[in-house]
C-alpha cells in the first residue's frame, strides 16, 4: 500500500477517535465499534474522524507531525483499544510516548491538549465478574484506571467516564451492537452529553519548574 | 612467406581485418564472419593477394592455442574436476556418437573403414574457436548451454591426442608410417606428464622469479614462451598444441599471476584469433568445390544432420533449456580445426589421399562459415517458434482457463519472493513466465505456470485476467513491464497492478500508466544497508530503523512531489535538491529537539531516571 499520508490541515474533525487493535481482523468488539464510529463520521461532515493507529503505522512509525495536528484541533479525543495486560496496546503507548510530548502536551509550555476532553472506550477479554478482590483479576476495573486518568490531567485534559464493555470474547453479537450503538450516540452527540455537566473542569497539574534537576533557569 | 613481403603481407591482413569485421558487425553477423569473408576475399579464390594460406593456417592456429591457454586459466582443477562428469560423459556421447553414426553410413556407402574412421573422427570434432568466440560474443559462458558446448569441446581437445595417436596406428599397414604407432602413444603420454609435473614444480618458481626483474614486457614475454614452448612440445609428438596450453592455463588457474597473464595474453589472443579465421576462409579449396559441388555440399549436409541428430538428443536428455538449445546444437555441429589437424595428420601418414583430404578441409572450412549464418537464422526462426509454441494448446504449456486471484508475471527473483510469500500463507497465484528454463524450476513447486509473454491479451485471459484482483507485474525488462502494465490498465482495469520498479524512470513510467503500487527493487535492500551503516556508526539499532523508515517516508513522498516534473530534468533536480535539503533541516531539527528534551528533561545521561516513572511528574 502507499505510504500513510495524514495530512495535517486537512481535517479539523472536533472528535478525533483514535483506534489501536494489533489484529482489528480477530476482533469483534473493536471491530464493530469502528465501524459504528466510521459511520458516525461519513455522516459528520468532517466534524469526526476515526483513525485506526494499526492500519496507518503498520511498521510502528508514527508520524508526530501529523498526529500533533490533528489532536490540537480535536476538542474531544477517544482512545479506542482492547485491553492488553492492564493497559493500551503496544502501538498506541508509542502513540503517547511520542505524540505527548515534553513542551507540547505536558511540562513546561505544554499546553497544546489543555481544556480538551479525554474519553476512553475499550473492552476486556475478562467478564466483569473477574475484576474483583476475590476473582483472577483481584481488583475492581477501576483500580487500572489511574494512569490513563492521571495522563489526561498532566495535559490539562478533563477524563469522561470510559465506555467499558467486558468480557468481549464471550458476549453475544446483540450485546456488543446494542454496545455499539450507544458508542455511536455518544460520538453523535457530543458535547451534548447530560452527565458533562456535572463534571469538573479539568484539573490542571501544572509541573513545577523545581520538579527535575534543569540546567537552565525555565519559566514555568 | 618470401622474404620481403612481410610487410605486405602484415598491410593485407590487417587491412582486411579492419575493413571486413567493422563491415560484418554493422550488419549484424559478427565478427567471425567478417574474418572468413576477409579471408575468402583476399585468399586465392578472391583477391589472391595471398595464395598459399596454409602457412598461415599453421601460424594462425597459434590463436586457437592461445584462447585455449586462456580457458585453461579460467578453470581451476577444481571446477575442472567437478565438471568431469559432463566432459567425459557427454563429451564422449557427442564424439563417439556422431564419429559411429557417421562412420557406419560412409562404410555402407562403401568407403574404406580407415578413411570413414578417419574421416567421421576429424568431423565429429567442433570450432573451439568460432564455439567459443561466438558463446563470448553472446555471454553465452555462464549459462547451461554455454556450460555444456564448452565440456564437449573440451573432450575434444583431449580426445584429440589418442585420436591422433590412433591415424598413425591405422596406417601401419601402409609404408607411410611416421614414428610408430606405439613409441608415439608412449612419447604423448610421458610429455603430457612432463607439461604437468613441470607445470606443477616448476613453473610458478620461474615465473615469480621473472616477476622479480619488473619488467613488464619481460613478464609478457615470458608468458608467450610459455605458451609456445608447450605448444611445441606438444606438437613435437603429434599433440593437439591447444591442449598443451589448455593444461598449462589449468596448472596457472590457482596460481596468483593468473590475472596478469590473462591480461598479457588477451591481445594477442584476439590478433591471432581472427588472422585464424582468415585463414580459415582463405584455405577453403573452391577448386575442389567447383568440381564436386554435390557431394561437398553433400559432406557438410550429412555430417551437420548426424551430428546435429545426436546433438538434438543429447540436449533434450541432459536437459538444456528450450531456448538455448539451438546455439547448443549448432555450435557443436560444425566442424572444427581439429579436423584440419587431423586430415593433415593422415595425409601425412598415408591414411587418406590429398584429394579427399582438401575435400574435407573444404567441407569443416565451409561448416564452419555456415556456423555463424545459420545462427543468425535460428535466432529468428526459433524466437517466432518459442512465442508461437507458448500459445499452443497441444504443447501443455499452457492448461486450462486458471482462477488463482493473483497473477504474477515475472518470475525471476523479484516475483518468485512474492510467490513463495503468498505460498507461504496458503494462497494460490498463476504465474507466467517467458524463460523456458525458469518454467520447470517453478513447477516442480506446483504453481500453474503459463511459459509465455504476459504482453500477449489472449495469454493474460487464459492466465485468468479477467477474474484475478492482484497482478503482480514483476517483469524485469522494462519496457516490457510497462506494455504490460499498459495492456492490463486498458483491458482489465479491475485488477490491481503490484509492481516492481527498475529504477526511478520506471517507476514514473509506470505511475503515470496509473499503476499505484510500486516498490522500486533497488530501495529497500539499500535502505537496509544503510540502516546498518547507521548503526555501525554508532546509532542504536531501533533508532536507525526508524531513521531509515523515515527517510524512506520522504523518499516516497518527494518522489510523487516530482512526477508531475518527470521529464524535465532541470526542474527535477531543483526539486530534489530542495528536498534533500528539506530532509537534511528536518532531521537536524529532530535532532536539536531530542537534545533539547533530554537536556531539559534532566536525562542528561543519569542512569535510569526516565525508565519507570516519567521525570516530570511531580511527587
Amino acid at each position: 500500500m502507499p505510504e500513510p499520508h495524514p495530512s495535517p490541515g486537512a481535517a479539523s474533525a472536533e472528535v478525533l477517535v483514535l483506534v489501536a487493535h494489533p489484529q482489528m481482523e480477530q476482533s469483534r468488539a473493536n471491530r464493530t465499534l469502528m465501524r459504528a464510529a466510521g459511520e458516525v463520521a461519513a455522516a459528520s461532515q468532517g466534524r469526526l474522524e476515526v483513525r485506526d493507529l494499526y492500519a496507518l503505522y503498520p511498521d510502528y512509525l508514527i508520524d508526530v507531525a501529523a498526529e500533533q495536528a490533528l489532536l490540537a484541533r480535536a476538542k474531544l479525543v477517544v482512545w479506542q483499544h482492547p485491553v492488553h495486560w492492564y493497559s493500551m496496546p503496544p502501538l498506541m503507548k508509542l502513540w503517547l510516548d511520542e505524540v505527548l510530548a515534553f513542551g507540547w502536551a505536558y511540562g513546561p509550555g505544554g499546553t497544546a491538549l489543555q481544556g480538551k476532553d479525554l474519553w476512553l472506550a475499550a473492552s476486556t477479554g475478562g467478564p466483569e465478574d473477574s475484576y474483583r478482590p476475590d476473582s483472577y483479576n483481584r481488583y475492581f476495573f477501576d483500580a487500572f484506571l489511574p494512569p490513563y486518568e492521571q495522563t489526561a490531567a498532566l495535559c490539562g485534559m478533563r477524563f469522561l467516564p470510559p465506555l467499558m464493555l467486558h468480557g468481549a470474547h464471550r458476549v453475544g453479537q446483540a450485546a456488543i451492537e446494542a454496545h455499539a450503538r450507544i458508542y455511536a450516540e455518544r460520538l453523535a452527540a457530543y458535547p451534548e452529553w447530560p452527565e458533562l455537566a456535572e463534571l469538573a473542569e479539568c484539573v490542571a497539574c501544572e509541573v513545577p519548574a523545581t520538579a527535575r534537576p534543569a540546567t537552565e533557569p525555565e519559566g514555568a | 612467406m618470401e622474404h620481403g613481403s612481410w610487410l605486405t603481407g602484415s598491410l593485407v591482413y590487417l587491412a582486411a581485418a579492419v575493413l571486413a569485421v567493422p563491415i560484418a558487425k554493422a550488419l549484424g553477423l559478427g565478427s567471425i564472419i567478417g574474418y572468413l569473408a576477409a579471408g575468402i576475399l583476399i585468399g586465392p579464390w578472391g583477391l589472391k593477394f595471398v595464395t598459399d594460406p596454409q602457412d598461415m593456417l599453421h601460424f594462425a592456429e597459434f590463436g586457437v592455442v592461445l584462447m585455449l591457454f586462456l580457458v585453461g586459466l579460467e578453470l581451476e582443477p577444481r571446477r575442472l574436476w567437478a565438471l568431469r562428469r559432463p566432459i567425459f560423459g557427454w563429451g564422449s556421447v557427442q564424439l563417439f556418437g556422431s564419429a559411429a553414426l557417421m562412420c557406419g553410413a560412409a562404410v555402407l556407402l562403401g568407403v574404406d573403414w580407415r578413411l570413414a574412421l578417419v574421416a567421421s573422427l576429424g568431423l565429429a570434432m567442433s570450432s573451439t574457436a568460432i564455439g567459443l568466440g561466438v558463446m563470448a560474443e553472446r555471454n553465452l559462458m555462464a549459462t547451461t548451454s554455454g556450460q555444456s558446448v564448452l565440456s564437449v569441446m573440451l573432450l575434444q581437445d583431449v580426445a584429440a591426442i589418442p585420436i591422433l595417436a590412433l591415424v598413425p596406428l591405422l596406417a601401419v599397414s601402409t609404408e607411410h608410417a611416421q614414428g610408430g604407432g606405439w613409441l608415439g602413444a608412449a612419447k604423448a603420454v610421458g610429455v603430457i606428464a612432463l607439461i604437468v609435473l613441470g607445470g606443477r614444480l616448476l613453473l610458478r618458481p620461474a615465473l615469480r622469479w621473472i616477476a622479480r626483474s619488473k619488467t613488464p614486457e619481460i613478464f609478457t614475454a615470458a608468458s608467450l614462451l610459455l605458451v609456445v614452448a608447450t605448444a611445441a612440445l606438444m606438437q613435437s609428438v603429434g599433440l593437439s598444441m591447444a591442449l598443451g596450453a589448455f593444461l598449462a592455463g589449468v596448472l596457472l588457474a590457482e596460481s596468483e599471476y593468473r590475472r596478469e597473464l590473462e591480461t598479457d595474453i588477451e591481445p594477442f589472443k584476439g590478433l591471432l584469433l581472427g588472422l585464424f579465421f582468415i585463414a580459415v576462409g582463405m584455405s577453403i579449396d573452391f577448386a575442389v568445390v567447383l568440381a564436386q559441388p554435390l557431394l561437398v555440399a553433400g559432406i557438410v549436409l550429412g555430417f551437420l544432420v548426424v551430428k546435429g541428430v545426436v546433438l538434438w538428443a543429447m540436449g533434450r536428455t541432459m536437459p538444456i533449456p528450450l531456448a538455448e538449445r539451438p546455439p547448443f546444437i549448432i555450435l557443436l555441429a560444425q566442424g572444427g580445426e581439429f579436423g584440419f589437424v587431423v586430415f593433415q595428420t593422415a595425409a601425412g601418414a598415408g591414411v587418406i589421399d590429398a584429394p579427399t583430404s582438401s575435400l574435407l578441409v573444404a567441407a569443416v572450412a565451409l561448416s564452419m562459415l555456415l556456423t555463424p549464418l545459420v545462427l543468425l537464422l535460428s535466432d529468428r526462426w526459433w524466437a517466432a517458434r518459442l512465442a508461437a509454441r507458448a500459445l499452443d494448446p497441444q504443447l501443455d504449456e499452457i492448461s486450462e482457463p486458471q482462477h488463482a486471484p493473483v497473477i504474477i508475471a515475472g518470475f525471476g527473483r523479484y516475483g518468485q519472493i512474492v510467490g513463495r510469500l503468498l505460498y507461504a500463507n496458503g494462497l494460490a497465484a498463476t504465474v507466467l513466465e517467458h524463460d523456458a528454463e525458469q518454467v520447470e524450476a517453478v513447477r516442480r513447486f506446483g504453481w500453474p505456470v503459463f511459459y509465455g509473454d504476459a504482453a500477449r491479451l489472449d495469454l493474460l485471459r487464459t492466465a485468468g485476467a479477467d477474474k484475478a484482483r492482484v497482478m503482480v507485474l514483476a517483469i524485469d525488462d522494462i519496457e516490457q513491464s510497462v506494455e504490460v502494465a499498459k495492456l492490463v490498465r486498458e483491458h482489465f482495469p479491475r485488477m490491481t497492478v503490484v509492481a516492481r520498479a527498475r529504477n526511478v524512470t520506471h517507476y514514473y513510467e509506470l505511475r503515470n500508466l496509473g499503476v499505484e503500487i510500486i516498490e522500486r527493487e533497488t530501495l529497500d535492500a539499500a535502505l537496509m544497508s544503510g540502516r546498518s551503516v547507521l548503526e555501525l556508526l554508532g546509532f542504536e539499532r531501533h533508532q536507525a530503523r526508524t531513521l531509515a523508515l523515515r527517510f524512506r517516508r520522504h523518499n516516497v513522498a518527494q518522489l510523487e512531489v516530482m512526477r508531475p516534473h518527470f521529464g524535465d530534468e532541470a526542474k527535477l533536480i531543483a526539486i530534489a535538491k530542495q528536498g534533500r535539503q528539506q530532509l537534511e533541516e528536518l532531521f537536524a531539527q529532530e535532532r536539536e529537539a531530542a537534545r533539547q528534551r533530554t537536556e531539559r528533561a534532566g536525562w542528561g545521561g543519569q542512569d535510569g531516571a526516565q525508565s519507570d516513572e516519567d521525570p516530570a511528574t511531580p511527587r
